[in-house]
């Protein structure tokens, strides 16, 4: 069963931030992981990038499909998780730990607002498998 | 416990394994002239000092035995069916290849001068001019040596017609239900890729259409049917809306197969497309190509379509015309890929506009009858009126721990080649059929009763899909580790020191072994 944690927030396309002191820690969900399968590749921005919210920045390769990956919040990317270019499996692992993607500091705090739960994203991706 | 020795027929190793030194299939007379070292024709520095490693050194009934052998295990359109949705796997006929195969073209150098290529410029210029008919189109070029070609060489005019207009704009609007390489093609163009998605029918959405119909709106790529296999119903108001923001609209031509002899798209305001002469006119691909992906544009693009052109000089002779300002230039060597394009007009002749059409008609009739027969059993996503291919997902399987891989596996146990999975995105666990026109219905029927069969297993035997295929001389492949590990060159298993001294020699670069 796909599972949800509390501290984290979420977004309609299936990533999640958690945030510490303005700085938000990305990645993608256990559902996304799942729908994916085994992920082989995973391409990430470079430290010091800008992203607007909702803004692609960077892709997960599966052995089914590439799908990009979408910014939760505006910010400017402050570290990268290097361990994925030899280890991608970690996000299939560990999606909400050693599967996280970027940290980003946070430029409009407010943005976080918009985004789901993990009440309401449990609720959501309920929804998304019905259809 | 001793193991039952397995002959090679069933355990086929590589060329490059059945190599034993000094083993050859000639037999040459005595030299009669006298030995001359090869470094006094070769500078030395040319010339490499370790031995030819790994070239296979075999006899002919090694090699004719070993390619014998491996095109047996192959599946192909001329062994059964091949629902590979998206990819129109017709029966490619045997007239078109007699034809290619004529000396005047097979034996044609491409450097001819033009007096002298009459012939083979004729059978150019016929097929630009009657896929012109076919799709309504102005003009064309026939040189793009794929779909994805295609797709890059159309949006190229898209720019440069914009770039003539003085309006060049940033963005592509692309349907979240298209093919990988239309967002990949934009974004080499140099634009953004914005996506559309699909409404609650699987058509675009209008309303998302609209909102990103702006001033910078470049193009809307779309195919026509979609991946779904749904005729975008609404083509003429999305063209209109598309025209009206100044954009023009790019259709990828790789669904023709549903509206070849039946609709034009050029009536129905595209502006460029490309179609796949490797699917809808029937020339050999996947494993046994290349392709061909001609682009046709209005008038209005015409100017700009890559050199050269093939023109009729007023004495009534072709020619291969370079000298155009506003061209966007070569995009391939010569003019393309010249035996295909020959095969694909081979097969438009022999078919005739009632064939065309008949083929159409077929393939929409031959989707439907699967769709009719399967939709009791597999769930259909976007039950639309379907044309030519249909979606079928694994929604009811997955709940006795079946997927749409293991379906597919399964599926070549009764002697069919796997749908496409896992394609449109926008349909979890999808599995894409499109049977084509060429299968009749007893094949059909064959299927049909494969697919019943295997829904039945993921009910009372769930296991032996999830481990499927079982009658071929390899199971289950590990994708996950040819993806996350790619061995791309096979090396001989040498002694160690020599691997080690090679800067090329890493670790990963294991000799390919079959799994047991």
């Amino acid at each position: 069963m796909a599972t949800y944690p509390e501290d984290c927030l979420y977004t309609r396309e299936h990533e999640w931030i958690r945030v510490e002191d303005d700085v938000g820690v990305i990645g993608i969900t256990d559902y996304a992981q799942e729908a994916l399968g085994d992920i082989v590749y995973v391409e990430l921005p470079s430290v010091g990038d800008h992203f607007s919210q909702g803004e692609p920045f960077g892709n997960v390769e599966s052995v089914k499909a590439v799908s990009e990956l979408y910014m939760p919040v505006s910010g400017e990317i402050v570290e990268v998780n290097e361990d994925l270019a030899e280890s991608p499996q970690l996000v299939n692992e560990d999606p909400y730990g050693d599967g996280w993607m970027v940290k980003i500091a946070l430029s409009d705090p407010t943005e976080l607002e918009t985004l789901m739960s993990a009440s309401e994203y449990e609720e959501y991706v309920r929804e998304e498998k019905e259809k | 416990m001793m193991e039952t020795p397995c002959h090679v027929s069933r355990d086929e190793a590589l060329i490059f394994e059945r190599s034993r030194p000094g083993r050859t299939a000639y037999s040459l007379p005595p030299l009669d002239v006298p030995t001359v070292p090869l470094e006094t024709w070769i500078e030395a520095r040319f010339l490499r000092t370790d031995p030819v490693a790994g070239m296979p050194e075999v006899s002919e009934v090694d090699v004719i035995r070993h390619f014998t052998r491996l095109s047996r295990w192959n599946y192909a359109v001329d062994v059964g069916m091949y629902p590979l949705g998206s990819c129109t796997m017709k029966y490619n006929p045997k007239m078109n290849e007699r034809v290619a195969r004529l000396e005047g073209f097979a034996l044609h150098h491409p450097l001819t001068p033009e007096e002298l290529s009459q012939g083979s410029l004729e059978v150019l210029k016929m097929l630009e001019e009657l896929l012109c008919e076919i799709t309504g189109m102005a003009a064309g070029c026939l040189q793009p040596a794929a779909g994805a070609h295609g797709e890059l060489t159309g949006l190229l005019l898209i720019r440069a017609c914009l770039e003539a207009r003085g309006d060049p704009r940033r963005k592509v609007l692309i349907p979240d239900s298209a093919h990988g390489t239309n967002p990949a093609s934009a974004a080499i163009c140099g634009y953004s890729v914005q996506t559309i998605p699909s409404n609650e029918r699987g058509l675009i959405d209008l309303d998302a259409l609209r909102r990103a119909a702006d001033r910078d709106l470049a193009a809307l790529m779309l195919t026509n049917p979609n991946t779904l296999g749904l005729f975008e119903e609404e083509i003429e108001e999305i063209t209109r809306i598309v025209h009206e923001a100044g954009g023009l609209v790019y259709m990828d031509g790789a669904n023709m197969n549903a509206l070849v002899g039946i609709a034009r798209p050029g009536e129905m305001g595209v502006d460029v497309l490309h179609l796949n002469i490797h699917k809808t006119f029937s020339t050999p691909h996947g494993g046994g190509g290349p392709g061909a992906g001609p682009v046709l544009v209005t008038a209005e693009l015409e100017p700009f379509l890559p050199v050269p052109r093939i023109v009729r000089r007023a004495d009534g002779r072709l020619a291969l015309e370079e000298d155009r300002p506003r061209s966007i230039g070569r995009v391939r060597a010569f003019y393309g890929n010249f035996g295909v394009l020959v095969r694909g007009l081979s097969y438009i002749l022999t078919m005739g506009p009632e064939g065309l059409r008949e083929v159409a008609e077929t393939a929409v009739l031959n989707a439907n009858y699967i769709a009719y027969h399967l939709k009791g059993t597999y769930e259909i996503a976007y039950p639309g009126p379907i044309m030519h291919e249909v979606v079928f997902s694994d929604k009811r399987q997955r709940a006795y721990g079946v997927r749409n891989v293991d379906i597919a596996k399964r599926l070549i146990d009764y002697g069919f080649h796997p749908p496409t999975m896992s394609f449109p995105l926008i349909v979890p666990g999808a599995l894409m059929v499109e049977p084509t026109e060429t299968e009749c219905r007893e094949e059909l029927d064959l299927f049909i009763a494969a697919m019943k069969a295997i829904d039945r297993e993921c009910r009372e035997n769930p296991e032996l899909v999830r481990t499927a295929p079982h009658r071929t001389r390899l199971g289950r492949l590990d994708e996950v580790a040819a993806a996350r590990h790619p061995v791309l060159r096979w090396r001989p298993q040498a002694s160690p020191s020599r691997a080690e001294a090679s800067p090329e020699g890493a670790p990963s670069e294991r000799p390919l072994s079959p799994e047991p």
